[in-house]
């Protein structure tokens, strides 16, 4: 009986090692590493390109839009991510080391929404006014130094609501309003997630925040955002977001080492299908308007 | 009838084996269970161990102490000017557990008293169901309660600014560290011995005398260790201080100010930090404190029941 057990189980072994070792082999592995803030929806890329395509397999990887193209460069990756663009001498070192030129895809964009509670007049938000309520030296405390007087919000204290250091919406944010020799100040609210900002706001008359665009709900008011003093503000919609009118977006692109071919060529273009771009609204990102998705658009790396 | 020669012996020498067997099942039964309690201690020093482990090179390489005690600038991810001060991370803390012991000490002992002296039977059985269903609420729910429900009541009762505050993760906590409280506090309320009520009733006590003169002064190194195991409860709790206190970077005035606590720092920063990086080493001291505060006061609890018993 033991024996017979035994034998079962050696075979059951031998018939997963089997099927394991051809799966792997059929089934291509797209490596894809790079940019945190794109982590989340490249890994709902993955799981639902998994439907579309079983044949192929998907492993996400974070650690930075640098660690990202650094694996580019080495040639130990297919598509990096990355929320910034590469830079010439990037694109130089990967020509160095692998002999192809880097490609861009542009695959989404990423939009901060400057939030408010739904009575709060604010007509507009310049980023000098985000930085003096934001940074460390900065010195608006109350809306009356924003010239707005907030009805409910006792005492006309503004109450920052933020995200924990780690996020990549608090590194944006940072670096938008405050460049790389400032700190935020302290005290603000460290939300935990994109929908919290947004929860608290929406329940505190005082409170501003900042989170994804696609976060936004009807009980909040979104800011009209102007890049500087005098600037005309700007809503931000897919549209502007796309087109860089609005001033905190950033385009959110995906590298390759030469036009991709075959399994990742199909998967880009899945990408920016309709299909791809569900997902980019559904997780808070602003998606790519509707006449850049079909067409495939890709800038070569000549410098 | 008389039994076949062999069989007396046989039964004799089965007997024997199964004396044999049992005191063989005892020896492994009692190692087993030796094994179990030395588990714990070992458990204990090894987390103590690993945790150490990960703060012991910042701590002795850089880290500057002062700084950490002393300032509440709490930038460890600064691109310009890093700098780690958990000052308003300990006094967070220590506010959000200082105000949730005012609101549940009176309540947790408060209601271990009626639950152990002036119920009987079922009110008695239903009443301690109850207070320990309040122990099986997941903190995570705590949490949500506070950022969804407490935090408009606060703005409104209040007007304050903000509704996520240390007296918001206060009630949440007292509500928490209620039913330990409770449990031990009944605990050592019935171990007073029935002799000394019925010799205070004796000398025509009232019932709230024989509480107040009679059972608190008897209890109370046990009551006293059910307040300091629910401190060590609140201490130690993460996630519902995380979403109701605000998770702000401020030394608390008040209890209408956002504060961020110890726990939760770690919670919300250890996940993404870069592996034996100075944030992630600055984490880690954070826990060796947190471990060293927790230690201290279940030590003194523990003290002060030894203490109790000896009596």
């Amino acid at each position: 009986m033991t024996r017979r057990i035994l034998a079962l189980v050696v075979a059951a072994l031998g018939i997963a090692c089997a099927c394991g070792r051809r799966d792997e082999a059929a089934r291509p592995m797209i490596q894809n590493k790079g940019s945190d803030t794109m982590v989340n929806l490249a890994q709902a890329w993955a799981e639902e390109y998994r439907e579309v395509d079983p044949d192929v397999a998907i492993a996400v990887t974070g650690g930075g839009s640098g660690t990202g193209i650094a694996s580019i460069i080495n040639g130990t990756v297919d598509v990096a991510n990355a929320s910034r663009e590469i830079k010439p001498e990037e694109k130089e070192a990967a020509r160095k080391s692998t002999g192809k030129d880097v490609v861009e895809h542009v695959v989404a964009f990423d939009a901060l929404a400057i939030y408010v509670h739904a009575a709060n007049p604010i007509p507009s938000i310049s980023r000098g006014q985000l930085a003096c309520v934001y940074a460390e030296t900065g010195g608006c405390t109350k809306w009356t130094d924003l010239g707005v007087e907030v009805p409910g919000c006792s005492k006309q204290k503004i109450v920052r609501v933020g995200r924990q250091n780690n996020s990549g919406t608090y590194a944006y944010f940072r670096e938008w309003v405050l460049g790389t020799r400032q700190d935020f100040k302290l005290g603000s609210l460290d939300m935990q997630g994109s929908k919290d900002v947004v929860d608290v706001v929406e329940r505190t008359p005082c409170a501003i925040g900042y989170s994804g665009m696609g976060y936004r709900t009807p009980g909040v008011r979104v800011a009209c955002v102007a890049g500087e003093e005098g600037d005309p503000c700007v809503e931000p919609t897919a549209e502007t977001a796309a087109t860089g009118k609005y001033p905190i977006s950033r385009g959110l692109y995906m590298y390759t080492l030469g036009e991709p071919t075959g399994a990742v060529a199909r998967f880009l273009a899945w990408v920016r299908s309709d299909a791809g771009q569900a997902s980019v609204a559904r997780l808070g990102y602003a998606p790519l308007p509707p006449e850049r998705r079909t067409a495939p658009e890709r800038r070569t790396g000549a410098p | 009838m008389t039994n076949p020669p062999g069989a007396s012996g046989r039964l004799a020498k089965r007997a024997v084996l199964r004396a044999r067997l049992g005191r063989a099942q005892e020896l492994v039964i009692e190692a087993v269970i030796r094994l179990c309690g030395v588990s714990a201690v070992v458990f204990v020093f090894a987390i103590f161990f690993f945790v150490l482990r990960e703060a012991l090179p910042l701590l002795f390489g850089g880290l500057d102490l002062g700084q950490f005690f002393g300032s509440m600038e709490w930038y460890p991810d600064s691109l310009s000017n890093r700098r780690y001060g958990a000052l308003a991370l300990i006094l967070g803390t220590l506010a959000v557990t200082g105000l949730a012991m005012v609101f549940a000490i009176p309540l947790g002992l408060g209601a271990a008293i009626p639950i152990s002296e002036f119920s009987r039977g079922r009110t008695k059985e239903a009443l301690k169901i109850v207070v320990e269903l309040l122990a099986a609420i997941p903190s995570v729910v705590w949490g949500f309660i506070g950022l969804m429900i407490l935090n408009p009541v606060i703005i409104d009762l209040f007007d304050a600014p903000i509704g996520l505050t240390v007296l918001n993760g206060a009630i949440l906590l007292a509500l928490m560290s209620v039913p330990i409280m409770v449990s031990i506090g009944e605990d050592a309320l019935k171990a007073v011995p029935d002799t000394y009520r019925e010799a205070a009733e004796a000398m025509g006590a009232t019932r709230w005398q024989v509480v107040r003169r009679v059972l608190l002064p008897a209890a109370r190194n046990g009551l006293l260790a059910a307040v300091l195991l629910g401190v060590g409860r609140a201490v130690g709790e993460t996630m519902a201080v995380l979403m109701a206190t605000g998770h702000a970077v401020t030394i608390p005035t008040g209890p209408l100010d956002s504060v961020r606590t110890i726990t939760a720092t770690i919670a919300a920063e250890l996940g993404e930090t870069a592996r034996g990086s100075d944030h992630y080493r600055v984490l880690f001291v954070l826990g060796t404190l947190l471990f060293a505060i927790t230690f201290v006061v279940n030590l003194t609890a523990d003290l002060v029941i030894r203490g109790f018993r000896r009596r």
